[in-house]
């Protein structure tokens, strides 16, 4: 119902310049002035680049967002997920006021308070009394307000013994407790935060976490959550919207977002492409890709299915069977889990190998991994080493709904063989 | 609640309305002012051995200074007015000013990682500004009076001027024309960091401009081919016009004052206008 959005954004849009600023910017910003007198509309606002980090544009303005729409109903958690560049950042400081939109505008019926960092406006030298007023006035409550909260914000960051101590004597950990602890208890319509929050010692991120569930859950209010960690975007929103290149790629339930997310990034990282990177005397590599069986190298990597490694290396030495390969696959704290060569299955031969080893279904448990590349010289001295040569995700895109929705435990997942007499 | 689809409280668009300080907003923020206020007058001279002596002196030393330069080197005549206390009238007033103006000319560059962070009215940081000066002057106008009082009982001629009632204008004056100037400045400073230089040695140079160590009429009867930079200078007649009110020394000119306030108005919201376009979108460019 109408009523009940709360927040729309309609064709939000929010155009970059690039570089320094000059002589060049001071040519552009009278140009634009004298199109403005003249009644004509901006002419850099025609041109720029969509926001894509990694490829080299050609105009020096770029689109941080493009024609952003979407709706937010009251109460409602909503999870903005993308990754770094992706315009995440751009969205929340658009939607806190902190910078206006080039084009498009944002309708909002409840006052938006932002937390895109914590201890904004600290002054050091006042006490931490002193600055949960500063503090809270600048996040944009009253003085009433907060003296009516000042026991219970005071309590919550674990502080009291130095509360009148200058904030320049405290710990990083305590400033960071002291500044949550006033943010928490803002009491705005909506509420937009940025996942950078969750800081200080484990104890205290779990109290921020649980209090942050409070917020969202408990007290019905409306939050807009930024964050790059699934597990807590899980946890706390209902709905996901997926920018990437600042644009929504994806917008819908928070469980089909969050695959669509880790589907997405693992697109283009199962497979590598090597150049000229890795061309030696002895050897040249080609490739490394992993892939589902029956499935393209740049589709999702699916746990259910049987997964490929394929690796092409071009041997250009007489005597290839003194070499052979070994990966070692790490998880993604960098642990190593184990190795495994081809070294005993058989030799490399001359000129183009295309080699490929199975992977069991179900071996690996959803999640991303590393490989790193050995290549051995008469199986004891590596001649290449190459570590974290490709990243691969593995997503549990088979899970029916309604079955158990969390992660199982370890890093592989085996199918062994069970009966019943 | 209410029905009507369009009952937004508030849009966010690409660019302000002409004129949009938002009254309203900025008094729902007054706390905040206030806090600003706070946190400026007690961190200022943190962590030092004389605190807010220092606001007593640096006016006390510059008209010292002023007064040994000017009077007994150069000889500048002041009439019956004891020369240093002719000196630190002017300074007072003077050193408001450029308080104002320096504090109010970086807000957007010293203020950007607060702004980029958190929305507040913009204006409520450059108006602090403003008041925690006004309390500086108040400091400083004490030992105005402790001299003025001093200099009284050892038999120099003093009067108060019957027009002392308007002091308290002539310095809401300065205070706006330095925050017009301020804010306007800010802006500029924001994506070209040339005006802050420009800020840094032109008040140093406006002070010779602005009658603060000589009397009007003297650069009138002494240059009379220069003398009307300084008549055109609107800070001029605030600065003569206050030793007129408290020293009854040189004149004070109705339409001088009349031409410093007009000024001052189109300045402040000139001022204004620019900040309010500016602060939408400042922090893409700082």
């Amino acid at each position: 119902m109408e009523k009940d959005i709360i927040l729309r954004a309609e064709n939000i849009s929010k155009q970059y310049r690039l570089g320094e600023v000059g002589t060049g910017t001071l040519t552009h910003d009278l140009n634009r002035w004298w199109h403005q007198i003249r009644g004509k509309e901006n002419p850099y606002l025609k041109i720029g680049d969509t926001n894509d980090r990694t490829t080299k544009g050609n105009s020096e303005y770029v689109w941080a967002l493009q024609d952003i729409n979407f709706e937010v109903k009251r109460g409602e958690v909503l999870g903005i997920i993308g990754k770094n560049g992706a315009g995440k950042s751009t969205l929340l400081k658009i939607l806190s006021k902190v910078t206006a939109p080039t084009t498009g505008s944002i309708k909002s019926r409840g006052r938006i308070a932002s937390l895109l960092e914590v201890g904004t406006g600290f002054n050091g030298e006042m006490t931490g009394r002193e600055n949960i007023f500063l503090n809270g006035a600048i996040l944009g409550m009253t003085k009433k307000e907060i003296a009516s909260k000042l026991d219970a914000i005071i309590e919550f960051s674990g502080c009291e013994r130095y509360i009148d101590t200058p904030v320049k004597r405290y710990s990083s950990g305590m400033t960071v407790r002291l500044a949550f602890a006033v943010a928490a208890f803002l009491e705005p319509e909506i509420l937009v935060i940025d996942e950078v929050l969750a800081v200080g010692d484990a104890e205290f991120q779990k109290k921020a976490i649980g209090k942050m569930q409070d917020i969202s859950k408990g007290e019905g209010r409306t939050v807009l959550f930024v964050s790059h960690n699934m597990a807590a975007v899980k946890s706390l929103c209902t709905r996901g919207i997926i920018l990437e290149h600042g644009k929504v790629a994806f917008e819908g339930e928070i469980e089909n977002a969050v695959s669509y997310y880790l589907g997405g990034n693992a697109e283009t990282m199962n497979s590598r492409t090597f150049g000229n990177e890795y061309d030696f005397p002895v050897f040249k590599l080609i490739e490394i890709s992993l892939k589902n069986y029956g499935r393209n190298s740049d589709d999702v990597l699916r746990e259910n299915e049987l997964i490929i490694l394929n690796t092409k290396l071009n041997i250009k030495i007489n005597d290839p069977e003194r070499y052979h390969i070994t990966y070692h696959l790490n998880n993604e704290m960098g642990e190593a889990m184990f190795s495994f060569s081809n070294a005993g299955s058989f030799s490399l031969k001359n000129g183009i190998n295309d080699i490929t080893c199975n992977f069991p279904i179900s071996f690996f448990q959803s999640g991303q991994y590393f490989l790193s590349l050995f290549i051995v010289e008469d199986s004891k001295q590596p001649i290449f080493i190459e570590s974290d040569v490709v990243a691969f995700t593995v997503v549990d895109a088979g899970r029916e709904l309604g079955t158990y929705m969390g992660r199982e435990p370890g890093y592989i997942r085996p199918q062994f063989e069970w009966k019943i007499q | 609640m209410n029905n009507n689809p369009n009952d937004w409280l508030f849009e966010i668009t690409p660019k302000n309305k002409f004129f949009s300080l938002n009254f309203k907003e900025v008094w729902q923020y007054r706390d905040l002012l206030f806090l600003f206020v706070k946190r400026d007058v007690i961190t200022v001279y943190k962590q030092t051995v004389l605190g807010p002596l220092w606001y007593l002196i640096q006016p006390l030393f510059t008209s010292i200074t002023f007064t040994i330069i000017f009077n007994n080197v150069a000889g500048i005549n002041t009439g019956s007015i004891p020369p240093f206390l002719f000196n630190l009238a002017g300074i007072t007033v003077w050193n408001y000013f450029t308080a104002c103006l320096n504090g109010t000319s970086d807000t957007f560059k010293a203020n950007a990682s607060i702004f980029g962070k958190v929305y507040f009215p913009r204006i409520i940081t450059p108006l602090s500004v403003v008041i925690s000066n006004l309390i500086k002057l108040g400091i400083q106008l004490v030992i105005f009076i402790v001299f003025y009082i001093f200099y009284y009982f050892t038999g120099s001629t003093l009067t108060l001027n019957s027009s002392l009632f308007l002091f308290p204008l002539l310095i809401v004056i300065m205070g706006v024309l330095g925050l017009g100037l301020g804010m306007l400045i800010s802006s500029m400073v924001t994506k070209y960091r040339d005006f802050s230089y420009l800020v840094a040695f032109g008040i140093q140079l406006l002070m010779y401009l602005s009658a603060v160590m000589y009397p009007m009429e003297l650069v009138k009867a002494k240059l009379p081919n220069y003398g009307w930079i300084v008549e055109y200078n609107p800070l001029a007649y605030i600065i003569e016009s206050t030793r007129y009110m408290l020293l009854e020394v040189g004149e004070i000119s109705v339409l001088g004052l009349s031409y410093t306030l007009t000024i001052t108005v189109v300045i402040f919201f000139l001022g204004l206008l620019i900040f309010n376009k500016t602060e939408k979108s400042f922090i893409d460019t700082v």
